[in-house]
């Protein structure tokens, strides 16, 4: 993307949206006209997102890679340099490099039933490998969106869930911890609402980012229902601060989260999945 | 690569051992100068060798030597008067490669908002390094591993690196906490050097390993050197290594150290250990570093840095609110499991080159060897 893999290029906030009280998305563009017409990524992959002054911060990328207007960036405010970025507005100029990582196994997916699950934020991360398969409908066959929130006003993109739930052999499944009034979906465990999906162990690929306490217990259930390890794809979280495998920050055990993954094949990252502490 | 990479070993076949007089030695700094090297020698600082700019023998540590045991560094002084007859100080030849601050990139910042990113333009010095050990350039060459050999290229470390060269000085003389021989890295140093020297009483006995090394060797020594100089020099070298009197109980760590994440020694060093980050201070192959920012005070620009940092801090495994590693133990383990075990996953080999450092500068003296020794002892 640049000369140097540190340095940030001008983007400007082309759109806003609220998405939540926490949760916000915004719309960057990268001013520079040719390193906008160059840049590229795949589902899955992250910016770096610098705020003038304060620091820098891995955001996964929202939109769809064919979108050409702009780079969605869905934030929920909690520290830092997330608290500055939330006050900013439309218009407003921040700095991204990027796409860093590897993204979800796109090239996988042709013709298989696939299941995305996802808990909390986690669905920001999956939801371009959703718009990506939306688009592309007829390439895959049974599609399955699994979203748990702790409270259902934690719930973003009810509309788009809407819009997918009404697509042919489609299913979506919501829950919140919590539900306050007007919640139509399941209240309890995501994991729950497992029972409702046709899992078929020969012909389906799983996808998931959440806590990884729900994406454990998510996989145990998936393993007992025979999806082989090979089949399930999960997306990691870690501190990344340089996002080219060098600051150390990322790393669990052999793999640097931020160029090794964030995506990764289960088998990559099961010997230390659930120790505390790595 | 190998442009970046610089000296690499010439065919052993090849080598010429020549012999350079104690009172020549000073012509180095000439030479080197002459091709437009400053050069950085060991010299006594704050009561501990270090590195840092020379001109002459005179600076050198001369008759000075070390005690060093867990938690303790000492300088004392020793006969002879040679110049290298010391270990290890706490200073490794990581901080003239991987600076511990400076800056990535600045940002400046116009009335309207819009934001112009320079990147850093550092045109490093060409720095020749004289005293190298051994341990140190297997460490070098595990950064270089990290820093240039993946899909992306530190261009700050590759811009020093290219511009360093190497005399290595063979290790005679080790320290209490030395335990190179057990993780194969040394004293002698056997490659990665641009001249390696090994001191005797009235000189050196002088090997290049690279063509410019041996351009420099060429005028500065005064013939071949005798056999019985290259015996003394061998013989200097294999008593270095007969004294160390630790080591490591095999130099492939990962699946003991991985199979016992919940051994109880783990909380046994964690009740000892401060979480102070002087081992990964010293270490001569820990990578980590911080980001940082530094704001002007009038909003007109900024400056993004980077500088180490320690898997022993309590940021460095913080993400949206939450810290992977809030105690110690997490910490420790997570600095040996890398170091010794998953470091053979991503560079082929173990993190540590057996420098002892950690052991001499952890103000507990906790062990590395002790601690990797009780959990092999303890596994399955």
């Amino acid at each position: 993307m640049t000369a140097s893999p540190y340095l940030p290029l001008e983007a400007r906030i082309a759109d806003r949206h609220q998405e939540s009280d926490t949760v916000f998305t915004l719309d960057l563009e990268l001013t520079d006209a040719t390193a906008r017409a160059a840049y590229r990524f795949e589902p899955g992959q992250f910016n770096m997102v610098y705020l003038y002054g304060v620091g820098e911060v891995a955001i996964s990328i929202v939109s769809d890679p064919d979108d050409e207007h702009a780079l969605g960036h869905t934030i929920r405010r909690v520290g830092r340099v997330t608290n500055g970025i939330a006050k900013l507005k439309k218009g407003d100029c921040l700095g991204i490099r990027g796409p860093y990582g590897r993204g979800w196994p796109v090239e996988r997916l042709q013709g298989r039933n696939v299941v995305l699950i996802t808990g909390g934020l986690g669905c920001a991360p999956v939801v371009g490998v959703i718009n990506y398969i939306v688009r592309r409908r007829d390439q895959f066959g049974h599609v399955a969106v699994v979203q748990g929130v702790k409270h259902s006003a934690d719930l973003i993109w009810r509309k788009r869930y809407e819009q997918w739930a009404a697509l042919p052999d489609t299913q979506v499944l919501l829950a919140a911890d919590v539900a306050g009034p007007g919640w139509p979906w399941h209240v309890g465990r995501v994991t729950a609402l497992l029972d409702q999906v046709t899992l078929d162990p020969a012909n389906t690929v799983v996808m998931m980012c959440g806590p990884e306490i729900m994406m454990r217990l998510t996989i145990d259930i998936l393993l007992q229902r025979g999806i082989r390890e090979q089949d399930i794809w999960l997306s990691m979280e870690r501190n990344m601060q340089c996002a080219v495998g060098h600051c150390g920050h990322c790393q669990y055990g052999p793999q640097f989260v931020c160029k090794d993954g964030p995506v990764f094949c289960y088998p990559e990252v099961k010997a230390l999945f659930g120790v505390s502490g790595f | 690569m190998d442009a970046i990479l610089g000296p690499e070993c010439m065919n052993s076949n090849e080598k010429i051992q020549g012999w350079m007089p104690r009172e020549r030695f000073d012509e180095l700094f000439g030479a080197l100068s002459a091709l437009g090297y400053t050069c950085y020698g060991p010299q006594v600082r704050d009561h501990a060798i270090a590195y840092a700019r020379i001109t002459s023998s005179r600076e050198l540590p001369r008759g000075v030597t070390d005690a060093q045991q867990p938690g303790s560094y000492r300088l004392t002084h020793t006969e002879g008067g040679r110049w290298f007859d010391w270990a290890n100080g706490p200073q490794a030849l990581k901080p003239l490669l991987f600076a511990p601050r400076e800056s990535l990139w600045r940002v400046a910042r116009d009335a309207q908002g819009r934001l112009s990113f320079t990147p850093a333009a550092e045109r490093p010095a060409k720095i020749a390094l004289i005293g190298a050990r051994s341990c140190d350039l297997a460490a070098l060459r595990l950064q270089d591993q990290h820093f240039l050999a993946g899909a992306y290229v530190d261009e700050a470390y590759a811009a020093r690196r290219r511009n360093l060269l190497i005399v290595a000085v063979n290790c005679t003389r080790p320290a209490s906490t030395c335990f190179c021989v057990s993780t194969g890295d040394g004293p002698r140093a056997a490659s990665g050097f641009d001249i390696a020297l090994t001191e005797l009483a009235d000189g050196f006995v002088a090997e290049a390993g690279s063509p410019v090394g041996g351009d420099i060797l060429g005028t500065l020594v005064s013939g071949a050197a005798s056999r019985v100089q290259v015996k003394d020099a061998d013989e200097a070298i294999a008593q270095g290594a007969q004294q160390q009197v630790r080591s490591l109980p095999s130099r492939n760590l990962r699946d003991v150290l991985f199979d016992n994440l919940d051994h109880p020694r783990w909380d046994d060093v964690a009740a000892r250990c401060l979480s102070c980050g002087n081992c990964t201070s010293v270490c001569p192959t820990c990578f980590c570093h911080r980001e940082t920012e530094e704001p002007q005070l009038d909003g007109t620009a900024s400056e993004h840095l980077r500088e180490w940092d320690s898997c022993f801090t309590q940021g460095h495994s913080y993400i949206h609110g939450l810290t992977v590693r809030a105690a110690t133990r997490e910490r420790y383990r997570q600095w040996l499991t890398h170091k010794l075990g998953s470091w053979h996953d991503q560079y082929g080999r173990s993190g540590c080159v057996g420098c002892g450092r950690c052991i001499a500068w952890c103000p507990v003296g906790i062990d590395i060897v002790e601690e990797a020794t009780a959990l092999h002892g303890g596994g399955k």
